[in-house]
């Protein structure tokens, strides 16, 4: 079980009530295929991803960033029991997806960026600890079913 | 059901086209990656010393085990003052390093081997450093830091901190 302090539950609940998910998903999304271009074997159904302008306005990519928000929300919801809340998404990265699970922490790399960019100040060094923190979590969960 | 992605057409048009832009070397930096940080490094430097404090106070919060390194500073805390002058250093050799982004392996030699051997510093925390420079320039900079800018920028961090292993073994 994940110990997390007083000041980190409120900060990870606080930044995602403060970021939009409609932003933040997409912007996380295609940046991590912009920075990281091995990541787009994961998305050759996506249409055009020949550049950056395609890649960012690409409204597959939209749409997908948006459901990872959606599910990072639900490890929000229940911080305390993140592992168990991703079993059925860890599997379906593992068996049906089959990503490379070091790609998790490439996508949580671009989010910290976008966020880091939307909060600017209000993203202090405490404040990016417990969001690595989180993220760190999210990952390991993720990474669980692989075997 | 895992479809076979490697025989669709988007996939090997997008493949031909990533072959096209292939450069010699890891990943090595091409003429438009070096215009880039240039340019990018150009318009940040005036606030240099707070990039570099703000980075080595993050990396030393977010990443706590890079502390072990610092044991002899008597205030690991952001802003602190030997925080803020470790930042300065590290922050004027990056710049130093943009001046001589075409020969990064030669003008990091004597850097290269103090850290090696002195410092003693685990290669993989140049990666960590470098991620905590960037989500400052983030913080800072959320127009100027497109994707294109990050990717160019995590490059030649990423060239950096292969120039500064280069006397470890």
């Amino acid at each position: 079980m994940v110990a997390w302090t007083d000041f980190e539950r409120v900060t990870i609940k606080d930044i995602f009530s403060k970021i939009d998910y409609e932003v933040v998903g997409p912007a996380a999304i295609s940046r991590c295929l912009i920075v990281y271009p091995w990541t787009q074997r994961y998305f050759a159904g996506f249409g055009n991803l020949y550049n950056a302008a395609a890649i960012t306005s690409n409204p597959k990519v939209a749409a997908h960033g948006k459901v990872v928000m959606q599910g990072l929300e639900k490890a929000v919801k229940n911080m305390d029991n993140i592992k168990a809340t991703f079993t059925e998404l860890s599997t379906l990265h593992s068996e049906k997806l089959q990503v490379d699970p070091d790609n998790f922490m490439l996508l949580g790399d671009c989010l910290a960026i976008v966020v880091a960019a939307q909060l600017g100040k209000d993203f202090s060094p405490e404040v990016h600890a417990a969001f690595q923190k989180f993220l760190a979590v999210v990952v390991s969960s993720l990474r669980r079913q692989y075997y | 059901m895992f479809r076979c992605i490697y025989k669709t057409p988007l996939f090997a048009a997008n493949a031909a086209l990533n072959l096209k832009k292939k450069s010699r070397g890891k990943m090595s930096l091409s003429a438009k990656d070096k215009e880039t940080v240039k340019a990018f490094w150009a318009k940040v430097s005036g606030r240099a010393g707070d990039i570099g404090s703000d980075a080595v106070a993050r990396m030393l919060t977010v990443y706590p085990q890079t502390k072990t390194y610092f044991s002899h500073w008597k205030d690991l805390s952001p802003g602190s003052a030997p925080v803020r002058k470790h930042g300065g250093i590290v922050i004027a050799s990056i710049t130093d390093a943009v001046n001589k982004i075409d020969d990064l392996a030669e003008s990091l030699l004597t850097l290269s081997e103090l850290h090696a051997f002195t410092l003693r510093v685990d290669p993989a925390n140049f990666k960590i450093l470098a991620q905590n420079i960037l989500v400052v320039l983030a913080t800072m900079f959320p127009v100027d830091f497109t994707p294109e800018v990050h990717m160019a920028l995590d490059k030649f961090l990423g060239a950096l901190a292969r120039a500064l292993s280069e006397k470890y073994r």
